[in-house]
């Protein structure tokens, strides 16, 4: 840059500039590093039954021992919807929306688990 | 609006307007405006929406020189008048340009009261930029595409907000150098 450009830039422009870079950096770490998912995995009796982007709004059917679980895609997020499990416990964790959220319904032996870039953890014990 | 200046008129016309200097002068500069406007449109761009905003550089312009209400006509005449040079008029493309318009003025309305000696028109642009992206990406969001995936986007356009506001930014102080230093001439 030559002098009579840098010469408009006040002191305070360059703190407007630097505000602006860490803003622009902020939202590119907090949309693309792995905070969003974008692919859900969705495996029944211990296989992939499916992989399916969550980019478009889907309702899947998934058959199980139980019967028939729902597993709906809407807005980049994913949940199991219904299920024929006694008591609920994956229907009841609602919406996933990060990389690494896993949702799973043991006695139809049905999971869903999204996945991003990275994963915000290794692994999760309960 | 009304001035001290006398009104112009011309006598062969059976309609007559009122207008006044200043109105006159808000029209030149929104035809600048429109004529960088039709110049930006045969750039050729990457992603809808990533453009330099070349007209810009003339609210800053006449937000530094002449105040806000005389750039907010300006800016508000160059999106009605390129949309209708465009046929975009109530089209979407038209409630995009508005809606960054607005809130980029909205922002300029805020920004031009921070201290002159610390910010200038780089400071001015960048906070414009940024406030015309947000108003875009809110219309498009509520409207166009509900739909969280526009989301992944938001870098790219706040990068590009950033870049292109701060080289307006500097054009428009390029353009005002001489500003302090002589009277201002006379308009007619």
């Amino acid at each position: 840059m030559r002098p009579a450009t840098l010469r408009h830039i006040r002191p305070g422009d360059w703190l407007t500039m630097s505000l602006g870079c860490l803003c622009v950096i902020l939202i590119a770490q907090c949309v693309w590093n792995g905070g969003m998912a974008d692919r859900a995995i969705i495996r029944s009796g211990g296989k992939v039954f499916r992989e399916v982007p969550l980019a478009r709004d889907q309702q899947i059917e998934v058959p199980g021992p139980l019967g028939t679980s729902i597993v709906s895609i809407e807005k980049r997020r994913a949940r199991i919807s219904s299920d024929p499990s006694p008591r609920q416990y994956c229907v009841r964790q609602g919406w996933l929306q990060h990389a690494g959220e896993i949702a799973i319904c043991l006695p139809n032996e049905l999971s869903v688990e999204l996945t991003g870039n990275r994963k915000k953890y290794d692994s999760l014990n309960y | 609006m009304r001035t001290s200046t006398p009104p112009i008129s011309d006598p062969r016309s059976s309609i007559l307007l009122n207008t006044t200097a200043e109105d006159h002068h808000v029209a030149r500069m929104a035809a600048v405006a429109l004529m960088l406007t039709v110049l930006e449109n045969a750039i050729p761009s990457p992603l809808p929406g990533v453009k330099p905003g070349l007209a810009n550089i003339v609210t800053l312009i006449v937000l530094a020189r002449y105040g806000w209400r005389v750039a907010a006509w300006v800016t508000l005449l160059r999106v009605v008048a390129g949309s209708l040079l465009f046929g975009s008029f109530l089209a979407p493309g038209f409630f995009l340009s508005l809606a960054g318009a607005v809130l980029s003025l909205l922002a300029l309305a805020v920004a031009r009261h921070l201290p002159a000696h610390w910010f200038g028109p780089v400071s001015h642009s960048i906070h414009a930029a940024f406030a015309h992206i947000a108003g875009q990406l809110a219309v498009v969001y509520l409207w166009l595409i509900p739909h969280s995936g526009i989301a992944y986007l938001i870098p790219v356009f706040a990068a590009a907000a950033l870049v292109f506001g701060t080289v307006n930014g500097l054009i428009a102080a390029r353009f005002m150098d001489n500003d302090g230093k002589q009277e201002m001439e006379p308009q007619p």
